[in-house]
């Protein structure tokens, strides 16, 4: 008697975890499932239009009026390009020093004050960013610089900072993986600390390195709302540094509470080429960390 | 049994809240519903709100979308009232329209700029990209920041139709997406232009006399003020109902005070 209730309740639980974990996957591929509705729904609605008009002039062709039918995404194309470019000139250095100094040249207390302190910036929500580059940064630049000041260089400027928590941490743990034995060897060696950074852990933790910078270079890319506040959003190639310009993401975001039709089609199509483009960066991303983790 | 039922609500209450994220919000009673320009959808709120309050039995929902969204919604039966912030178009003239007021468009510029008025020729030049420096204006040496709004916007499509003709905006021009954005701009660079609605401005940035006359009530009525848009109710055949009874309302000194106090021109 004893036994079959113990077997019976055994049963029960087994299927309970069974079910569990049923639920589990449930919610674990409706996630899944979300990224392929996005998908479906963004290619579904945005690539008609792109071969109607041709893939070509959809890409290439440098008019931006929705109103007249021309849909040309080449200077969007290309001010995504700058900002990121921008973005990353600023953010890579500074990043990177900061992950040096955070591994190699500082001490236990200053990285505990530090290390948080930079994951907080990640937590700033983008719009705060976009405010202070609008209130502060911009008028800096008009004044010194000349030009509106809502511009490529206020844009890759404001997106640097963003992407530095990305870069730092993700470097830091790379360089932290770096085994001892392979500093110290450098150090027996004769090597000072900086030839160790530089000739020793660099080369060891590129892949990582590398990595860190592909996925700054993702957040940049996508970016919306501070791109919107401070490049100006001129769908126009930028001439210089300090010419407003308009990226793939602020282009959807900036004319999508008014557009219908073939207007609303030609901003889904713009988040098919921004879709395709990030595809493109993680899976690089991907690839080069998987080729870390090979590596002893 | 009684103990599997957590684990299966679990698993359907988990699918439920990632599957339907997009519960609607509680059915509100809307006995009649505005849709349309976005420029005229904030005074149409507050005449909603006034309306109600006079008629607590009467439920009226106002959206957005843009003049001709609301146009096709009034067609297709979608919204009793459509509202348009431009005049009609050829096909569209079967639809019965009603002026409820009218708007007036200012080019603004920064307080400190030394121009005080240009000719509507010249506005379009600037935003043609041809004209680029203040100096040709009599104002400093000072290249012109153009700020325009985005494709698609009410207010850029009056600019278009009122100023520009079949001429471009230059690719070049800043692109804000509301008319906040751009007075905020025009009211942070002492070189830059714009346009807003002439209800929208306000001391931080200062209306320029168009061909000689200022942007005010009085020129635009004598019709030398000539950026001037309609806002329109159109509907289906003539209102009636509840669709009636509003716009009598709009129309009714009360409702035309309101358009009075935002900046806007009353019609009577």
């Amino acid at each position: 008697m004893a036994g079959t209730g113990r077997k019976r309740a055994g049963n029960r639980l087994e299927r309970n975890d069974r079910l569990v974990r049923l639920a589990l996957l449930a919610v674990a591929f409706s996630a899944v499932s979300v990224l392929l509705v996005i998908t479906v729904f963004i290619v579904g609605q945005g690539t008609p239009i792109m071969f109607k008009y041709g893939l070509k002039s959809f890409l290439t062709g440098t008019s931006w009026y929705p109103s007249e039918k021309l849909f040309g995404l080449w200077p969007m194309i290309v001010g995504s390009l700058f900002v990121t470019v921008g973005a990353l000139v600023i953010g890579v250095p500074f990043g990177l020093s900061c992950a040096v100094v955070l591994t190699e040249f500082s001490s236990k207390r200053v990285r505990r004050l530090i290390k948080p302190v930079i994951e907080l910036l990640a937590g700033i929500p983008s719009v705060v960013y976009g405010f202070m580059g609008v209130i502060i940064l911009v008028p800096f630049i008009r004044e010194t610089f000349g030009g509106p000041g809502l511009s490529v260089l206020a844009a890759s400027i404001i997106l640097g900072i963003m992407i530095l928590p990305t870069i730092i941490s993700i470097s830091v743990d790379s360089l932290q993986a770096v085994p001892p034995s392979y500093r110290e060897g450098s150090i027996a060696l004769g090597a000072t600390r900086w030839q160790t950074v530089k000739m020793v852990l660099f080369p060891a933790a590129r892949s990582g390195i590398i990595a860190s910078v592909i996925l700054g270079m993702g957040r940049a890319i996508g970016e919306t709302m501070a791109t919107i506040m401070i490049a100006g959003n001129a769908a126009e190639v930028p001439r210089s540094l300090l010419s407003p310009v308009r990226t793939l993401t602020s282009n959807v975001a900036l004319e999508m509470s008014y557009a219908s039709g073939e207007h609303r089609e030609a901003l889904f199509a713009t988040g098919v080429v921004l879709f395709v483009i990030i595809m493109v960066l993680n899976t690089v991303a991907n690839a080069t960390s998987a080729r870390r983790r090979k590596q002893p | 049994m009684t103990r599997q039922r957590p684990a299966l609500l679990f698993a359907l209450l988990a699918l439920g809240v990632v599957l339907f994220p997009a519960c609607r919000r509680g059915g509100e009673r809307a006995d009649l519903t505005l849709a349309g320009s976005t420029s005229i959808q904030p005074f149409a709120d507050k005449w909603a709100e006034i309306f109600m309050q006079s008629h607590p039995d009467y439920g009226v929902n106002v959206q957005g979308g843009g003049s001709s969204a609301g146009i096709q919604a009034c067609r297709s039966g979608a919204c009793q009232i459509g509202m348009s912030s431009r005049e009609l178009k050829g096909d569209e003239k079967d639809l019965v329209e009603i002026v409820v007021a009218r708007d007036g468009l200012a080019i603004i510029v920064h307080p400190s700029n030394p121009v005080r008025g240009v000719k509507v020729a010249e506005v379009k030049q600037i935003f043609a990209g041809d004209l680029r420096n203040w100096q040709l204006l009599g104002g400093p040496d000072r290249a012109i920041t153009v700020v325009t709004r985005e494709e698609g916007s009410g207010t850029r499509g009056a600019f278009q139709e009122l100023v520009m003709g079949k001429t471009r905006i230059f690719p070049g021009a800043i692109t804000e997406d509301s008319n906040g954005t751009v007075r905020e701009i025009v009211a942070h660079d002492p070189h830059a232009i714009g346009f807003i609605s002439l209800g929208l401005v306000n001391d931080q940035v200062r209306a320029l006399d168009l061909d000689g006359a200022a942007a005010s009530e009085a020129h635009i009525r004598d019709g030398s003020y000539k950026l001037v848009r309609p806002f329109l109710f159109v509907s289906q055949g003539e209102p009636a109902g509840h669709a009636k009874a509003f716009i009598d309302f709009v129309l009714s000194d009360e409702g035309q005070a309101l358009v009075k106090k935002e900046g806007l021109l009353p019609v009577r």
